[in-house]
């Protein structure tokens, strides 16, 4: 007999005398929390971004490109990854060397790019949490993680959810997903939180949108 | 309404004091109070310690004993549990292991009338100034069972907080386990040990004269730990407290 | 590289002492006493915080549960589904019966990439299993990645706690640890290191990275599997799980057969509970979910070993099974009292606490001296149910395992219904327990004691000698009244008049 076949049979004669309730379970929890607006929406996202050491920025379509290109020269990465979907507009004032996303790529070239900058699926407001789903303007599962400085770039309103269910709705399992909230940390030295293990140690979020001006939504970087 | 003091075998042997002054507290609140003579132990000490088909005799007989009675009072948050919240569970056991539902019938009538001291108080006679007189400082640590098993929540505490006299004063890690936990206290006495000094070191950090509790077995532990650490501080029943008056102040 | 310990304990493990003695000394070092005192009252403010902003708490727990129940009452469907999807993922699935069948078979994968080294996960089921040592006995090598799982391989330690292995170690004893050891095993730790967690969280980050680039195979747990869609989920902080699930060529991941739930909807009930009950956060830094592979993106070989070891046994069991919803957030060590005193070691499991408690006894049975006495090491207050996120009544399962212990009667071991024999060591308390119960049912018998022990009461010590030190070693008897209450009942008529 094989272990598959043991294994289930010990399953079933465990679970022989059982009556047999199919009902389908009962979810008396809620779809997201407190009712908001979609500019309250965007803004709990950016406060609990913030939260866990996230650094929020706030502009329009418009200013993104700029924001983008101060960022990378701000951190003063020579080279930075990016994703084969990119859009190309979005990196025209940075001055760095683009490293595009290959399959050839090793792990020891990309330790050696200091930035990546990426858009999203979906972003959830109630959690602060970002995830990427691999699509065109996102990459390969890597380029978000050896890179010591992640930009991440959610486009307001339309990519931000409330809640974990409403993100769930939205994303294809088949996909690879990462589930992004904050840069990493480890509560794990007498169960304390720090920041900074071993995926990227600044995580940068720019909320592109809206028609605000960007300096007084500056959220994060007080 | 005819109303039965189940004291517990515990209060009975080593405690009727506590006995005496639930008497004489329901008594002041115009209750008439029953001891019916053949009660003996709720069983829990049994089925806590793996011998539930000992307890089954005993909780037969707790039902025999207090199934007439419209209402039964208990000083004791982990016997109440014990018949609240575990009578119910040893039915449903008999009955999985194809004994019938004899004895889940026999317990059903006792479960719902069966009543902690202060939950009789405050919810039945709707009383939380029972007119008591006790001028110490006061310090009450909530036992486990009637914490989270019989959801005693505020009640104890309102009822302290409307003793004439009384200063109470906030426990610091009140909702941890004394460390009596039942034959728990004999089968692993170092972690019992180290629970009750760290419960008598926060009840002393208060200043309170007094720890006051509603559960004997609990108090027995922490008095015990008390006066083996020299601490000035005494354990008092709630129900001691409550019956203390002007009139008749207890010592 | 010296290499003596690599792994966990072996499991089960051979000669433990009974829970009471190896509490003991935990009990007396203050050192120890300390650093768990403090951690688990840091996380539990933290977590209590953390579940009251959530407004929904206790439906969420509600479906947790009821989720958890209904796929354990329906589990064989739910496994031949989730095989199924994950084949089609481009997956491969292994069933493994026992501990050194899942052993086997992970070397053998290992060998098959022509490996001889792994990087590896946190994952309770590859500790369960004692898979490190497995390994390095086929002269593979696995490096722990999570920074508490480096400590304890760093430190020759075992694991004391399910979310934090290394909750037993203080800063300053960690970074001693990688002073000294960090050197043995690859990058040495940076000059002039300090025990602030930033600076030893960097060093850690240091050592590993090499580690990270270089590995060409994963091992992995997993905190949930869907069977509708063959996804299988990692929560975690670090990132280290990341690095291992998606730089190496091979993953492997073994689960334990419970880890399943349904649907991919089922996962939006999991994801709110469990941050918030182990790492009090509205979500943990890194979730990955991957199903099967992807072409050009993570490993392109992916093995799932499905874990039986014990499981199926806790299945049988009515009211034990309740166990198997464990989503191993720790919540009920870090709120137990039990736990902050005795430490994670003197459970004799890689499940300590209040859950190891109750899973331990099970996966292993109760035939050794550890296992029996676990059922006993929980004072039964019940703090433990309170903040579990799948509601597992764990006193009442306690208390049906202490059944087990002093009355034996039937359980399934192996897949075979036994008959198991009262334990031993339990034949005076039986006796005791018997005639305690002969006496509560005869009122008279009980009167009779209680006025003997009245009246010799001035001749009671308030200290015992013998098996009485158990009570009075540190406390106290109390003093016997002049008379039991029934008889002031019954002599003053129930206190009428006034008499006393």
């Amino acid at each position: 007999m094989s272990s598959r076949e043991r294994i289930l049979g010990r399953v079933r004669r465990a679970l022989a005398e059982v009556r047999d309730e199919d009902a389908p379970v009962e979810r008396g929890y809620l779809r997201e929390h407190g009712a908001r607006s979609v500019a309250e929406t965007v803004d709990l996202l950016a406060e609990n971004l913030a939260d866990y050491r996230a650094v929020v920025h706030r502009c329009t379509a418009d200013e993104l490109a700029a924001t983008l290109g101060r960022l990378v020269g701000e951190r003063g990465s020579t080279a930075v990854a990016v994703p084969t979907g990119l859009p190309p507009e979005w990196l025209t004032a940075t001055g760095a060397e683009q490293v595009a996303d290959s399959a050839e790529s090793t792990p020891y070239e990309l330790d050696r790019v200091g930035s990546v900058v990426t858009g999203c699926a979906v972003a959830i407001a109630e959690t602060g949490t970002i995830v990427l789903d691999g699509g065109p303007d996102q990459g390969r599962r890597r380029i978000t993680l050896i890179p010591d400085h992640h930009i991440c770039v959610v486009r307001v309103p339309e990519q931000v959810v409330s809640s974990v269910p409403q993100a769930l709705e939205r994303l294809d399992p088949a996909r690879p997903l990462t589930w992004i909230s904050g840069p990493s940390a480890t509560s794990d030295i007498e169960l304390d939180r720090v920041e900074g293990v071993h995926g990227p140690r600044t995580l940068e979020v720019v909320l592109v949108g809206g028609d605000r001006p960007s300096a007084e939504l500056n959220t994060g970087d007080s | 309404m005819r109303v039965a003091l189940f004291l517990t075998c515990v209060n009975d042997t080593l405690y009727p004091d506590t006995g005496r002054a639930v008497v004489k507290l329901l008594t002041r609140l115009g209750v008439e109070v029953d001891f019916p003579m053949a009660q003996t132990c709720c069983g829990q000490a049994h089925y806590n310690t793996g011998y539930r088909h000992e307890a089954e005799p005993l909780a037969r007989h707790f039902s025999d004993v207090f199934g007439e009675y419209e209402a039964i009072v208990t000083p004791s948050g982990s016997c109440g549990a014990m018949v609240r919240e575990l009578y119910p569970q040893m039915g449903e056991r008999a009955r999985a292991e194809g004994r019938g539902s004899g004895l889940a019938a026999a317990l059903a009538p006792v479960v719902p009338k069966t009543y902690e001291l202060t939950e009789f108080l405050v919810d039945v006679l709707g009383v939380t100034d029972v007119g008591a007189y006790y001028p110490h400082y006061v310090t009450y640590h909530p036992t486990c069972h009637g914490l989270r098993s019989l959801g005693l929540a505020d009640r104890p505490r309102r009822l302290l907080q409307a003793v004439k006299g009384l200063e109470l004063v906030e426990l610091p890690g009140a909702e941890e386990c004394c460390g009596f936990g039942g034959t728990f206290a004999v089968k692993n006495p170092d972690v019992s040990a180290a629970m009750g000094t760290d419960k008598v070191r926060n009840a002393e950090s208060t200043g309170a004269q007094v720890l006051c509790a509603a559960d004997n077995s609990c108090l027995m532990h922490i008095g015990g730990t008390m006066t083996r650490l020299g601490s000035g501080m005494r354990p008092v029943h709630i129900a001691e407290i409550l019956a203390s008056t002007e009139e008749e102040p207890a010592v | 590289m010296s290499g003596t310990f690599v792994g966990m304990p072996v499991f089960p493990p051979p000669t433990h002492p009974a829970f009471p003695k190896a509490a003991h000394e935990a009990v007396n070092n203050p050192t120890l006493r300390g650093n768990l005192r403090h951690a688990t009252h840091t996380i539990r403010a933290k977590r209590a915080k953390a579940v009251a902003e959530v407004s929904d708490w206790a439906a969420l727990r509600e479906a947790g549960k009821r989720i958890k129940d209904h796929t354990l009452l329906h589990l064989d469907r739910y496994l031949v589904q989730l095989e199924e999807a994950v084949t089609a993922a481009g997956g491969t699935v292994h069933w493994a019966a026992d501990a050194d069948e899942a052993n086997r078979i992970v070397a053998g994968l290992v060998k098959e990439t022509g490996e001889s080294e792994v990087v590896k996960v946190k994952s309770m089921a590859t500790q369960e299993i004692g898979l490190n040592e497995a390994l390095e006995a086929e002269g593979i090598r696995a490096y722990e990645t999570d920074l508490a799982e480096l400590i304890v391989q760093l430190g020759h330690d075992r694991p004391s706690h399910i979310l934090v292995p290394a909750i037993h170690r203080n800063r300053g004893e960690i970074r001693d640890i990688f002073r000294k050891e960090m050197g043995e095993w690859g990058r040495p730790a940076p000059e002039g290191l300090t025990d602030t967690p930033a600076e030893l969280a960097e060093a850690a980050r240091l050592h590993l990275r090499e580690k990270f680039l270089r590995a060409k195979v994963g091992i992995s747990g997993a905190n949930f599997m869907v069977a509708e869609t063959g996804t299988l989920v990692v929560v975690e902080s670090e990132g280290n799980g990341r690095m291992c699930l998606t730089l190496p060529e091979t993953l492997i991941s073994v689960v334990g057969i419970e880890k399943i739930v349904p649907t991919w909807q089922d996962l939006e009930v999991f994801l709110q509970t469990l941050p918030r009950s182990s790492t009090a956060e509205r979500m943990n830094p890194y979730t990955s979910t991957w199903t099967g592979t992807t072409d050009g993106d993570g490993p392109q070989t992916f093995h799932l070993v499905l874990l039986d070891n014990g499981r199926s046994d806790t299945l049988a069991d009515e009211v034990g099974r309740q166990a198997l919803r464990c989503i191993r957030c720790s919540a009920c060590l870090n709120v137990c009292p039990v736990y902050e005193r005795a430490g994670g070691h003197a459970y004799g499991s890689v499940y300590p606490g209040p859950i190891g408690a109750i899973l331990s006894p099970q996966l292993r049975g109760t035939a050794s001296e550890i296992d029996a006495s676990l059922p006993y090491a929980s004072s039964l207050c019940g703090a433990c149910y309170e903040v579990c996120p799948v509601a597992i009544d764990i006193p009442e399962v306690l208390v049906h395992l202490r059944e087990r212990v002093v009355e034996g009667g039937e359980a399934v071991r192996g897949g075979n219904k036994v008959l198991l024999k009262p334990a031993k060591g339990h034949a005076a308390e039986r006796a005791a327990m018997r005639a305690a119960r002969w006496a509560f049912s005869h009122p008279a018998a009980l009167r009779t004691g209680q006025r003997l022990a009245s009246r010799s009461r001035r001749l009671h010590p308030r200290t015992l000698p013998g098996p009485g030190r158990a009570w009075s070693g540190t406390r106290d008897l109390p003093v016997v009244p002049a008379e039991p209450f029934r008889d002031w009942w019954q002599r003053t008529g129930g206190g009428k008049d006034g008499a006393k």
